[in-house]
């Protein structure tokens, strides 16, 4: 780890201020970050941690029904909070206990790992997310493998989660890191499904819209026979060829119905 | 009924009250006054010609002491090699020097060129990134086939190619086999591949040197399994320090698993820099560096091939195995895939006819050596795996097969030059169903079935050789140390009994066990005797701890000591009680006059020999004393059968482990408890191995598994609930013990049997599929029934 300052502004505002500088980099619950700098593979001068603004924390529902978390609140606190029943499973599978309580879903988000969990929900559930300068729509918000819509200096402060009427998670884990080889959220709303599938696209988290047409129709496993996933523009590594990680995309999407159904 | 004391009883750990509290003192919680930091700098290519190195600019950052180069090292020596190896040509092996730190070239990703010494580890760090090092990229040798081709990339330009040895074994009966196989009812064939694996012990290597310009003297701290080793590998050939100038402490060691044997370049970088230096230095292996700098295991390439004939008589048997050294010899690298592996290609069984031929093959990856088991896994491996699929292929119930072809009368004397003293096969086969409720598998695969998943059960039969091993054998099989063990059992004059021994506990308990085998020939309690271990200084002369060697070969070598300590003591006994020693029987921890009531207490007798106002001077020296040395008169073998029952996910191939039998024979047993533990974790190391590690290059030879996030270690819910027995007793007929050895038995029997219990799943569920090469990843699985 190289020397830096550390910035623990308690207002948005603060913060916000804080990033204006060059140098200055955000740091949310830092299971991604606190890694990369301890293998010295970053260098920011000042970190802007987030974690101790009380206003980005804790989770509302709002007047619509959607579930509002707000953007510094940890992966435990969503596991527990069960208004969203499949968001807060998926949280309580993320990592371990030590990640639960450190990571946040703003993190997570703004960060958007091909391979994170989070983005899947929040593509899923239509989610709408918001920054201390705007509301971002999810199908607008997630733009590729670690690239969002955020600007520089802009901070995830919330995620409005409209509730489905059914809704599953199913993250297949990539056996070292237990992160998704491929996970899957499907959420089926009054007006549709929506699948949204991280871990196995080279383009990070996307919608399966074949799928979702499908489900829309016949909310069961059986809508997706006949379906397929091409591989290409799947991920292929030491843990799964793209052509495996394709046939997981629809293996988990009928897991995700089955149960949710 | 269970013992509460000495040999037999499930005595609590006595160091687990330090571990569990975070009280033990480990390598890296020694910190030295004055203390200084090293910083190696690795290449981060394969295969590469140092140009230049330009240290002026990291020489000028802040804290910075020293930065040393190859150049540094000039005068002294390169890391040695314990094993030589003779070919099936007669020729010794091709041997390359294997320098401290990398001279002109390097040759792995890893390979150290540069050390930075500094005020503290940060600055270290700091300067060791600001050094100019200018290297020219070169083609890397990473496939084991390709670096044997004609006109291949030479890891060494001064050797004449990347063979190291071909070693044919037995020689002699290489026509022999050659004409079984060719006329036999039914050949097996197999090609598979034995995966390279890293130790990852928990903790990482650590050396800190430190040098008394007052007495001359050298002390090293370090990660080791074997201190005295180090001092004589170290010592003697690579920094010419004699052994009374040079000490080596090897403390509370976090797991070992073969990777901690061998004399590593930051033990003789650390030792000699503190002296250049004129401070202590220090280093500590990150998780990273381990991954590339600590010997990794396996990484064997094998056909094999098992004659049969029509009944299922195993006839003869054939090995072709290609076997990775990496770019340099590691300390017994030669050794792992010929002596102790070729030799136990017998396995249980009475194949009349056995040729081995091993080609031992340089790349450009990091030094390969003995992990966990060390060759006998390797054989067991392709064994247990050609007798299963033989089984398949003839319609014979595996288990069957297995038994038609026991050894059941020892001593046995195997085609591979080894003799196996006791063992009971049929007993530990039928031990293994009766645990697994084989007869009941049918019932739990329907209800699989039904639940949309393949269940399977597999075995394995195993035997190893431990207890390494007698010292005119292995000298001339091209050994180039000793390989007996020492102790030194030294009473006090108030009856406590230190006990010095040359083996080293790094997790194994001998601090529980050895003082139980103590206290049970003394009748003493437990509490009274202490093992002392890991210092050069305090314990003689001891080949350490490896091969599962440390209670049958240690075990002894404090057996012989106490003897000859109780011997004596009977002398002053006798002479207290006014009675002729033949007479003196102990007990109880007391001496008494046979058929008399006369006796006097250990403590007594103690007291007298440091006190020996009333004692025969004239006949016994004062003071109780005696150091052993003992040298085996033959390996041990312990033996056992495993068996794995597993579903298969045929929608994602994901194998879930749902039961793991395991039934050894271990010969008599000091301590159930620790004895299960030790299997326990074998269990978790072969079921990793068969399941989820890999240690994987990319062709440029990059290791792409480089870190817990891609390097798939078990996690406690990866595995079962063990099964695990050991009532199944031959005891060994040459050790006074009787015992055979444990460490290495789950990391042998376990892969094997789990390969087999997912082939088995997957022939139950209509695919055609006899082999999956390790780990049984589930994209593996899927691609086989995919095929």
């Amino acid at each position: 780890m190289y020397n830096f300052e550390i910035n623990r502004p308690s207002t948005i505002a603060d913060a916000v201020k804080a990033l204006a500088s060059d140098e200055a980099q955000a740091l949310g619950g830092g299971q991604t970050l606190i890694p990369t700098l301890k293998q010295r593979l970053a260098s920011p001068e000042t970190l802007v941690s987030l974690t101790g603004i009380d206003e980005m924390k804790g989770i509302c529902v709002d007047d619509d029904g959607r579930l509002c978390v707000g953007g510094a609140t940890i992966h435990a606190d969503v596991a527990a909070d069960g208004r969203y029943p499949a968001l807060s499973a998926m949280a309580s599978h993320i990592g371990d206990p030590a990640v639960r309580n450190r990571g946040t879903i703003g993190g997570s988000i703004a960060n958007n790992d091909p391979a994170a969990c989070y983005p899947a929900a929040v593509l899923a559930s239509n989610a709408t997310v918001v920054t201390n300068t705007r509301e971002i729509d999810a199908d607008d918000y997630f733009q590729g493998m670690f690239t969002t819509a955020l600007e520089e200096g802009e901070i995830v402060t919330e995620v409005k989660f409209p509730v489905p009427e059914v809704a599953n998670y199913q993250k297949f884990v990539q056996p070292a890191s237990r992160f998704a080889l491929v996970g899957v959220f499907v959420a089926k709303f009054s007006d549709g499904v929506r699948v949204a599938v991280t871990g196995a696209s080279e383009d990070g988290v996307f919608r399966w819209t074949d799928a979702e047409a499908a489900l829309s129709d016949n909310f069961s496993a059986d809508a997706l026979e006949g379906l397929s996933v091409s591989a290409d523009g799947m991920m292929s590594d030491l843990h799964g060829s793209a052509a495996y990680r394709a046939h997981l995309v629809k293996v988990m999407t009928g897991r995700a119905v089955t149960p949710a159904a | 009924m269970p013992k509460d004391g000495g040999i037999g009883a499930s005595s609590k750990r006595r160091e687990d009250l330090r571990f569990l509290t975070g009280r033990g003192k480990y390598t890296d919680d020694i910190n030295l006054q004055n203390q200084t930091h090293a910083y190696f700098v690795r290449s981060d290519v394969a295969h590469g010609t140092i140009n230049s190195i330009d240290t002026s600019a990291a020489e000028a950052m802040p804290g910075v002491l020293r930065v040393f180069t190859a150049k540094d090292f000039e005068a002294v020596g390169g890391i040695p090699c314990g094993w030589q190896i003779t070919d099936r040509h007669g020729e010794v092996m091709q041997e390359p020097k294997h320098p401290v730190l990398a001279e002109g070239k390097v040759r792995h990703v890893g390979d150290p060129i540069a050390v930075v010494v500094a005020e503290t580890q940060a600055q270290a760090r700091d300067a060791g990134e600001a050094l100019d090092i200018d290297i020219t990229e070169l083609p890397a040798v990473i496939d084991m086939r390709d670096a044997l081709k004609d006109g291949a990339t030479k890891v060494h330009d001064d050797l004449t190619s990347n063979l190291c040895y071909d070693w044919g074994f037995v020689e002699e009966n290489r026509d022999a086999v050659d004409e079984a196989i060719k006329g036999a009812h039914h050949v097996t064939t197999l090609e598979l591949t034995n995966n390279r694996l890293v130790a990852n012990p928990m903790e990482p290597r650590v050396a800190v040197g430190d040098y008394d310009f007052s007495t001359d003297e050298h002390t090293l701290y370090t990660t080791s399994q074997n201190p005295h080793v180090i001092r004589l590998l170290m010592g003697a050939f690579v920094l010419g320090i004699p052994e009374h100038k040079l000490r080596v402490v090897a403390p509370d060691v976090g797991g070992g698993f073969g990777t901690k044997i061998f004399h590593y370049a930051e033990e003789a970088f650390c030792t000699f820099a503190a002296k250049e230096i004129g401070r202590p230095v220090k280093w500590t292996s990150s998780r990273s560096e381990a991954f590339m700098s600590d010997a990794h295991g396996r990484d064997h390439v094998t056909k094999i091939e098992l004659a049969l004939d029509k009944d299922g008589n195993f006839l003869a048997l054939r090995t072709d195995t290609l076997a990775n050294m990496g770019a340099y010899l590691s300390t017994f690298a030669p050794s792992v895939p010929t002596w102790l592996h070729g030799t136990l290609m017998a396995g249980n069984y009475k194949t009349p006819l056995i040729y081995v031929n091993v080609k031992a093959v340089f790349t450009n990856t990091v030094p390969v050596d003995a992990y966990r088991g060390a060759g006998r896994p390797e054989a067991t491996f392709q064994l247990e795996r050609v007798v299963d699929k033989a089984a398949r292929e003839m319609g014979i119930d595996p288990v069957e097969l297995r038994r038609k072809n026991f050894i059941t009368e020892f001593p046995y004397a195997t085609p591979v030059a080894v003799e196996y003293d006791t063992g009971d096969y049929h007993a530990t086969m039928d031990k293994l169903l009766e645990m697994s409720d084989h007869a009941g598998f049918d019932t739990r695969a329907a209800e699989s079935k039904k639940n949309g998943k393949l269940r399977g059960f597999g075995i394995s039969h195993y035997i190893e050789a431990c207890g390494i091993a007698p010292s005119n054998l292995v000298g001339q099989l091209g050994a180039r140390a000793g390989l007996y063990e020492s102790a030194t059992v030294r009473v006090n004059a108030t009856g406590s009994i230190s006990v010095m021994t040359g083996s080293h506990s790094h997790g194994q308990g001998h601090e529980t066990s050895f003082a139980q085998v103590v206290a049970d020939m003394i009748g003493i309690d437990e509490s009274q005797i202490d093992i002392v271990h890991g210092d050069t200084a305090k314990t003689p002369m001891g080949m350490g701890t490896y091969g599962s060697r440390s209670i049958a070969v240690g075990g002894s070598a404090m057996v012989k000591a106490t003897e000859k300590i109780i011997n004596k003591a009977k002398k002053i006994a006798a002479h207290l009680l006014e009675a002729s020693d033949a007479d003196i029987e102990l007990k109880d921890g007391a001496f008494s006059v046979a058929g008399t009531d006369k006796s006097v207490a250990w403590g007594d007798v103690t007291l007298a020999a440091y006190v020996p106002h009333n004692y025969p001077l004239e006949d016994i020296e004062p003071g109780l004393e005696e150091t052993a040395f003992y040298d085996p008169a033959n390996f041990t073998y312990p033996s056992g059968g495993y068996g794995c029952e597993v579903e298969v996910d045929p929608e994602t191939g994901k194998v879930t482990v749902l039961g793991f039998y395991a039934a050894d024979d271990f010969g008599n047993i000091v301590n159930p408890m620790i004895v299960e533990g030790q299997v326990h974790g074998g269990l978790a190391q072969g079921i990793g191995q068969a399941l989820l590690e890999n240690c994987a290059y990319d062709a440029e030879g990059q290791i792409l598994s480089g870190s817990y996030m891609d390097y798939a270690m078990p996690r406690a819910d990866d595995l079962p609930m063990f099964n695990v027995d050991h009532s199944c007793i031959t005891p060994c007929t040459h050790n006074p013990l009787g015992v055979k050895g444990c460490g290495e038995a789950g990391a042998i029997g376990s892969p094997p049997a789990l390969v087999n219990a997912v082939i088995d799943a997957l022939q139950r569920g209509g695919h055609d599929v006899t082999h999956i090469d390790m780990p049984l990843s589930p994209d593996r699985v899927w691609a086989a029934m995919n095929g």
